[in-house]
């Protein structure tokens, strides 16, 4: 990184309270705004977030995820009724010219077995290897970000009678 | 509500003897049934309970909930759901705080498995200085949570990074009267700032 796009996202990072990654492009993939969450000191999981946007002519798929860490996976959050549940979100299909988003109340992945220093601080990012059917594999860094309040995290999230959003 | 559903209530209200708060529901100066977000059947909901605070102290409803308290019950392995909505709860207590409104969150561990007070404090700690963290016992994590009638259940996973699945709903306990109303994982920071608010200018 240069002095003057350092400077820029020292920036942004003053007026977003984050900053934003560039795109990754992967063969017909762009992975936007990766991002993971900055968790308690004793934290034992920490939950990243991304969106996946195939610009080809062909579907791909979301196979696995790996890190660091004891053990990785892709998660689904649902939600029914009030109550809550993770759940492994297996392979995941990206349709020709669509996208799936990793996003809170929906797909996450989560790194369970962090340790002592492992917790995720802002100011640090968080590597994992994505592993796709047809792009290959990407290693990517997801900037920690601060909890923000309930503002910036639940525009998108289902009401309790319908709970069917969750995924979207 | 449909009327029959209020009739009940009503009459549960009586039979199970709330009648302070039936008393000042109509005779006092407002009536705080008219602060709830949500469509309250009664006084079913909340009650005495003993769990362990931060300091590892054992400490009962009376000793916590001394002012106007967001309850939430979730765990702290739990990177969307339970940080989400508490980061909600949180932003709910900056603005009731900015309102010269004295109020709280409790987060209630239903994982004391692996949720120690050591745990729960610096989960807390996390999203504001005014939430508390709360674990126990199994057995009094399940009694409080029988109490509040949320649902929790472990999915066994075969190792310790199994996950919970739980009820989301933040609760709004006063200390005079109890429980008086909840808040779906949708409802925004504003709409409880101004739901609490409303409760407490009235007590
Ligand atoms: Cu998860």
């Amino acid at each position: 990184m240069t002095c003057k796009s350092l400077a820029l996202a020292a920036a942004f990072t003053l007026t977003a309270g984050f900053s934003l990654a560039e795109d990754i492009t992967v063969g017909t993939l762009v992975l936007k705004d990766p991002y993971a969450f900055e968790t308690a000191k004793t934290a034992r999981a920490g939950g990243a977030f991304v969106r996946i946007v195939n610009t080809g002519s062909d579907p791909d798929r979301l196979l696995d995820v790996r890190a660091d860490y004891p053990k990785v996976q892709v998660h689904e959050t649902i939600e029914k009724d009030g109550i809550a549940r993770m759940q492994p979100a297996g392979e995941i299909d990206i349709p020709a010219g669509g996208m799936i988003e990793l996003k809170p109340g929906g797909y996450h992945i989560m790194f369970m077995g962090l340790k002592g220093a492992q917790r995720f601080s802002v100011g640090e990012t968080v590597e994992a290897t994505l592993v796709f059917e047809q792009a290959g594999e990407v290693t990517i860094d997801f900037p920690v970000r601060k909890r923000t309040g309930g503002k910036a995290d639940m525009g998108q999230m289902g009401t309790m009678e319908q709970g069917n959003n969750a995924s979207n | 509500m449909t009327l029959s559903r209020t009739t009940i209530a009503l009459v549960g209200f009586v039979a199970l003897g709330a009648a302070g708060l039936a008393t000042y529901t109509i005779l006092g100066p407002r009536d705080p049934a008219s602060c709830a977000q949500s469509q309250v059947a009664g006084a079913t909901i909340g009650g005495p309970f003993t769990l362990v605070d931060e300091t590892g102290r054992t400490v009962t409803d009376r000793d916590i909930i001394t002012k106007p308290s967001l309850v939430y019950f979730g765990y702290t392995f739990c990177p969307d759901v339970c940080p989400t909505d508490s980061a909600r709860n949180a932003e709910a207590l900056d603005l009731l705080q900015s309102r010269g409104i004295d109020a709280q969150a409790l987060f209630i561990s239903i994982d004391p498995e692996r949720d120690t007070v050591e745990q729960v404090a610096e989960f807390t700690d996390l999203f504001h200085p005014d939430m508390i963290g709360l674990t126990g016992s199994s057995e009094q994590v399940a009694a409080v949570s029988k109490t509040y009638k949320t649902y929790f259940a472990k999915q066994e996973t075969g190792d310790e990074y199994y996950l919970m699945d739980h009820s989301t709903f933040t609760y709004l306990v006063l200390p005079d009267l109890g429980f008086v109303d909840f808040f779906r994982r949708d409802t925004t920071p504003e709409t409880i700032a101004n739901t609490v608010a409303c409760f407490a200018e009235q007590s």
